[in-house]
Order: structure tokens, then C-alpha cells, then sequence
């Protein structure tokens, strides 16, 4: 049984003139005690999409279900069960942090000694805080805190919307370490994420653009679907190197990738024919290597697929 | 009913740890109380006057310092021809002058009749009548002291009794004014901003996402202010009772119950406010003028309402400091009891129920 059903989902903002069009028909599956990423760029409709399956917002079209239940009919039972952690930091800053915990156990009609062994993990890394307040606390410790309160009455799907957002490189790690101990439980996680580097980290993900899913695979398919040749060139003066490259005949995309540029060869190029092509043109000793795509080189291709670049 | 205790408890959390906010709550109406009952009265006392004495004898000497000794008149200045009466106006010191022509007390001897001039400085019409009736009383009793052996054919004596404040203190009308004012501010404008401050911190979205329903969330915020409402009830009452001298005359159990209904019909507003807009600031806004201007100018207790043209009076009747600043005045000054007011605790009750169910009901269970 899939724990998250998304069929055809549709949202839109505004009235008559200026409508902004948040999902344009999204659907997926999420199976039980799935680690499940929505990858994509800021507006590209995560949070929407994430509000509707939490029962805040209605869709416009198209249905959605969480374990089971229908999030417009049923929208009692699944705010019973499902736990959410939106993107802004959303507990109480004048309440200290045991008092948050014990606030949200009781609104949920537990205990925090009940489901402790959920949390324990998490929140011993904050306990020795727990008489500051939830607003002194740095990110890393906001965040932490934030998920002990989503999880401390045992949902059985987890909606985390950007919960990395704003955060430090070393707790990122964590909350991901987190995150897969959590699915050990057999709690379904959904987690959104702008950044790209997360995706490898999921058990599948979706990469969402413009209100639209551009593709739902494991990081692995996402990876394997890319099958174009691709390499990494890197030269002393970049700005030319982009242009020259641009107009390669053999060049199907190229683009600025951190210190190096990733091309995009056409089928029958490779990295000699873009050394070549490049020493043709005064490059003396242009840096050129075959690499294997990640991610975001994935993420780009389906966007130039889809017409967004 | 554990959720809903936990909730008063962190409303409570909320209050007690902005100590600001707590102390200005709790402040204010001392203060209020104390500015009204000291600094802003209406009661007119040590008035300025000058005296313009032609005659110079017994009879004016005798009116000139039973003026002086009252408390309402400071005699300022002599004058001594009418061209400085202009004058002293002018200089802004003097609020009236009394003016006596020559040989006021031969013609008094001698004609029975003699008279005596009233000049007031009616750039404020109010004080300048009230002036003139107390400087007109006291010229009457010395009348009355002269005559007193005298049989004189046909007097209509006026007998004056101020029933329920003999004093005519303005304190006995500003207590239940000030008490109107002061719930409402604390009740509607701390409540309006407190569901909006959860819409604006994100923490709402959370609560939406939980088992806790709406109704409990809105009851249970409107707790907290309750008891302090009742805090602020029970220090107006110490201070008018003590400080102010103002009685209770009715039953204060009573007073209590009309007060706190009151409160909750404000409290129900505020939750109302808030449960129709999105930022604290929209809510504070609406709360000021939807519900501090109305109570300040139609609850008469600054404006008499039977003065006011017909609209404003309909308008008038559905303001809640209205009908509750009736019944405190009603209960606290004439001491009558329910059966008094018991219209009046009726549609404060009516408005009450009517607002919590449209609070309720408007309480958004989603996002948009």
C-alpha cells in the first residue's frame, strides 16, 4: 500500500488577472517507510505541495491521500497521525525547549516518556539546553528541536519542507543521519529540498520544477537516465572558455559548475574532440576530463528538456 | 481537557515572559484611574475672579468674601473702572467678574431690589455656566441669610437634593468609565493580536496540523486575559473604594458578574478581529478604531448619547461599553440590583454569544 498518493494535484493563487499557478498537475507515489526527496529550486511549488498534503490548503484539482485517508474529506483523521515541520521555524520562541516538547506531546494527547525512545536520539543532543528558550537556540539546535516536536507523537508520515534550509554543512549531515535512522521505524518521510547534493541521499525523489515533476526516480535511475556524454573543462580565463564552448557544434549544453564548466556533448563527441576543438581555438592546455553526472547535471538536462532553459 | 490545560498554560508562558507588555497590562488601569480621579476632572475648583466693587460697603464686603471663601472662586484682582474689565479678560487670568454698582447696599436697604453684574469668560461655554450658577448661588443664600426674618409675599424656593453623588463628584461617572475602557483595551486588543501573532510566527500552521480543535484553541486563548480582566477588575475597585472615595453601593457580587460578562463579550470581539485578519498590525488597527473610539465616544460616558443626533444613538446600541457602563453606574452608584438591569445583561449576554459563534465559525481550519 503507498503511504502518499498524489494524483493530478493543481493549485493556483490569486483571483482572475494575475493568477500564479503553484502545481500544475503533479502526481506521485510514496510507498510505506520511504525516504521520499522533492528536489527543486525555490517556487518551484514545494511547500504548496506539501501544504495540500497536510490538509492546510485545498487543491484546486486532482486528489491526494495520506495513508489512506483523503486529505480534503478526512482531514481530521490525517492531522491526527501525520507529522509536519514546515520551512520557517515554527514553535514557540518564549517557551523553553522542554516546554515546547512537552506542549506538543500533550496537544497531541501523549506523553514525551511514551514515545521517548523515538526522540531520544535527536533530543539528547539538545536536553542538556532544555531550560533555554526555543528563540536563544543557534539553527542547527531550532531544527532538531523542531523535528522532536514532529515526531514525538509517532506520525506515521513525516512531512519535512525544507528542513536544511539555513543550515550549517556538519548539521545537514546529521539531520540526514537522522533522517535514515528515523526511516528504520518505518516512519515514511517526505523531505523537500532545494539543494541538490541532498538528493543522493533519499530512497527516491522527485526533481519538481515550475509546478511540475520533472522526474521520479531513485538518485541512482536519476543518474542513469543521463546518457549523453559529459565533461568537465576548466581553463584560466572561464568567461571565454564558456562562450567558445557554447558555440562548439558539438556541444549540446554547456554551463558554469563550480570551478569547472559541465558540457553536455552530443551523441559521437567526446572529451578528445572537445580538447581538439579547444586547441584549435589558443587554449594551450585546457583541462578536459569525462566525468559521471551528478544530480543537478540531471536536474538541468530535464529542465532543457521541459523548455524552462 | 489535558490539551486544552496545556494550551492556557502556554498562553500563560506567552504573558508572563513579556514582562513589558504584562506590566503596562496590569499598569494601565491604576494609572488610568489615578490620571482621571486627579489631574483630568470637569469639576470646576479655585477659579480665578476679579471684583469690581462701586460701592464699596457693608453688603459687598460681605458677598466679596463669602466668594472668596468658597472653593470654587480665588478673588485675583480688583478692578476699578470698566475699562479694565476688557483687560483682565483678555490677559486669559480672570474667568469672571463680578461687578457691583454703586450703592448696592443702600438700594437694597431701601428698594429691596439691587443688583449685581455677572461677567463670565464663555470662550468654554461649560465652565463659563457653571461659574455663573455657583457665583449665582452664593449671591442667593446671602439673600436668603438677609430676608430670612422678612415675610416676603409670593417666593418659589427651590430645594435641590443630588440623589446618588450629593457631591457632585466626577469621579462617581469616570469609575465606570474608566473600568468600561480599560476591560475592553486589555480584552479585545491583547486578544486580537494573539491568534494573529501564531498566524504570523508560523506556530499556527503547526496547530493546524494537530488533533486540537479550533474551538478549544479560541476558548483557550481568551483564558488567561480573563483572569487578568478580573486582576485588573478587582485593583479599579480597591482604588475608586479607597483613593476616590467613589461607594459601591449595589452588591459587589453583582458589579463582578456584570463585569466579567463584559469582558468576556470583549474578549469574544477580539478573538473575532483576529480570527479575520493576518498580521498584528491590521488587528491592533481594527481593534482601536472598531471598538476604543466607539467605546470612548458612544458609551456616554464623555458624550451624553441623548444629545446625539438619531444615527449616532442607533449606532450607539451596539457598543458593549454602552450597556455595561449603564449597568455599573446603575449597580455601583444607585446600588440597584439586577432587576435593574437585567435588559441591559441581556444583550450584553446576546452580544457575547453572538460573537463567540461567529469567532468560532470564522476560525480558519486552514491555511487559505
Amino acid at each position: 500500500m503507498y503511504s502518499v498518493i498524489a494524483n493530478n494535484l493543481k493549485k493556483q493563487y490569486g483571483k482572475k488577472k494575475d493568477v500564479v499557478t503553484a502545481l500544475k498537475g503533479i502526481s506521485f507515489e510514496v510507498e510505506q517507510g520511504e525516504l521520499f526527496g522533492i528536489i527543486g529550486p525555490d517556487g518551484a511549488g514545494k511547500t504548496s505541495l506539501f501544504r495540500i498534503l497536510t490538509t492546510l490548503l485545498l487543491p484546486d484539482g486532482g486528489t491526494a491521500s495520506v495513508d489512506g485517508l483523503d486529505v480534503v474529506k478526512d482531514f481530521k483523521a490525517i492531522r491526527q497521525r501525520v507529522g509536519y515541520m514546515p520551512g520557517r521555524f515554527s514553535l514557540y520562541q518564549d517557551l523553553t525547549i522542554e516546554e515546547n516538547l512537552d506542549f506538543f506531546a500533550t496537544i497531541f494527547n501523549t506523553t514525551v516518556k511514551e514515545n521517548y525512545d523515538l526522540i531520544k536520539d535527536i533530543y539528547s543532543q539538545i536536553e542538556p539546553f532544555k531550560d533555554r528558550r526555543a528563540g536563544k537556540l543557534s539553527g542547527g539546535m531550532k531544527q532538531k528541536l523542531a523535528l522532536s516536536c514532529a515526531l514525538i507523537h509517532k506520525p506515521s508520515v513525516l512531512f519535512l519542507d525544507e528542513p536544511t534550509t539555513g543550515v550549517d554543512a556538519v548539521s545537514r549531515k546529521e539531520f540526514w543521519e537522522m533522517l535514515r535512522s528515523l526511516k528504520k521505524q518505518g516512519i515514511t518521510i517526505l523531505v523537500s529540498t532545494p539543494y541538490m547534493d541532498e538528493a543522493s541521499l533519499c530512497d527516491r525523489v522527485a526533481l519538481i520544477q515550475n509546478g511540475e515533476i520533472l522526474s521520479v526516480n531513485s538518485p541512482e535511475g536519476v543518474i542513469n537516465s543521463f546518457r549523453q556524454p559529459l565533461v568537465a573543462v576548466k581553463d584560466s580565463n572561464m568567461l571565454q572558455l564558456l562562450n567558445d564552448l557554447q558555440n562548439f557544434e558539438g556541444v549540446q549544453n554547456a554551463y558554469p559548475f563550480g570551478e569547472y564548466h559541465h558540457v553536455v556533448l552530443k551523441d559521437g563527441y567526446s572529451a578528445n574532440t572537445v580538447s581538439d576543438f579547444l586547441q584549435q581555438h589558443n587554449y594551450h592546455q585546457p583541462d578536459v576530463k569525462t566525468i559521471r553526472a551528478d544530480i543537478e547535471d540531471c536536474f538541468i538536462a530535464l529542465m532543457k528538456v521541459s523548455g524552462e532553459l | 481537557m489535558k490539551q486544552f490545560l496545556s494550551f492556557v498554560k502556554k498562553e500563560f508562558h506567552h504573558i508572563g515572559r513579556d514582562k513589558r507588555t504584562l506590566f503596562i497590562l496590569l499598569g494601565m488601569p491604576i494609572m488610568q484611574i489615578l490620571i482621571f480621579g486627579f489631574a483630568l476632572t470637569n469639576e470646576v475648583k479655585n477659579s480665578q475672579i476679579a471684583i469690581f466693587d462701586q460701592s464699596n460697603d457693608l453688603a459687598t464686603q460681605t458677598l466679596r468674601s463669602e466668594l472668596d471663601a468658597s472653593r470654587y472662586f480665588d478673588i485675583a484682582q480688583d478692578l476699578h473702572s470698566y475699562q479694565e474689565i476688557e483687560g483682565a479678560f483678555k490677559k486669559g487670568k480672570i474667568k469672571l467678574a463680578v461687578i457691583f454698582p454703586e450703592n448696592f447696599a443702600n438700594h437694597l436697604n431701601h428698594f429691596n431690589t439691587a443688583q449685581v453684574q455677572l461677567i463670565a469668560d464663555a470662550s468654554d461655554p461649560n465652565v463659563a455656566n457653571t461659574l455663573t450658577n455657583y457665583a449665582t448661588a452664593i449671591i442667593m443664600d446671602y439673600q436668603d441669610r438677609i430676608t430670612n426674618n422678612r415675610q416676603l409675599p409670593y417666593t418659589i424656593k427651590t430645594e435641590m437634593r443630588m440623589l446618588y453623588n450629593p457631591q457632585l463628584k466626577g469621579a462617581y461617572s469616570f469609575v465606570p468609565g474608566v473600568m468600561a475602557m480599560v476591560l475592553m483595551l486589555v480584552c479585545t486588543l491583547m486578544t486580537a493580536i494573539t491568534i494573529v501573532r501564531e498566524k504570523e510566527l508560523g506556530t499556527m500552521e503547526i496547530m493546524l496540523v494537530s488533533p486540537m480543535q479550533p474551538f478549544k484553541i479560541v476558548v483557550a486563548k481568551a483564558v488567561p486575559y480573563l483572569l487578568l480582566s478580573v486582576v485588573n477588575i478587582t485593583s479599579i475597585l480597591l482604588l475608586s473604594v479607597f483613593v476616590l472615595d467613589v461607594p459601591i453601593n449595589g452588591s459587589l457580587l453583582l458589579l463582578i458578574f456584570e463585569s466579567i460578562l463584559y469582558t468576556l463579550t470583549c474578549l469574544a470581539f477580539g478573538l473575532f478581529i483576529s480570527t479575520k485578519t493576518d498580521s498584528q498590525q491590521t488587528a491592533m488597527f481594527i481593534a482601536l478604531t472598531g471598538m476604543f473610539l466607539p467605546t470612548i465616544m458612544l458609551s456616554g460616558f464623555m458624550f451624553p448619547i441623548e444629545n446625539m443626533p438619531l444615527p449616532l444613538r442607533i449606532i450607539s446600541n451596539i457598543v458593549p461599553a454602552k450597556w455595561f457602563y449603564y449597568i455599573v453606574k446603575e449597580v455601583m452608584i444607585k446600588g440597584l440590583g439586577i432587576a435593574a438591569v437585567w435588559k441591559e445583561t441581556l444583550v450584553l449576554t446576546g452580544m457575547l454569544l453572538f460573537l463567540l459563534v461567529l469567532s468560532i465559525r470564522s476560525f480558519k481550519i486552514r491555511l487559505a
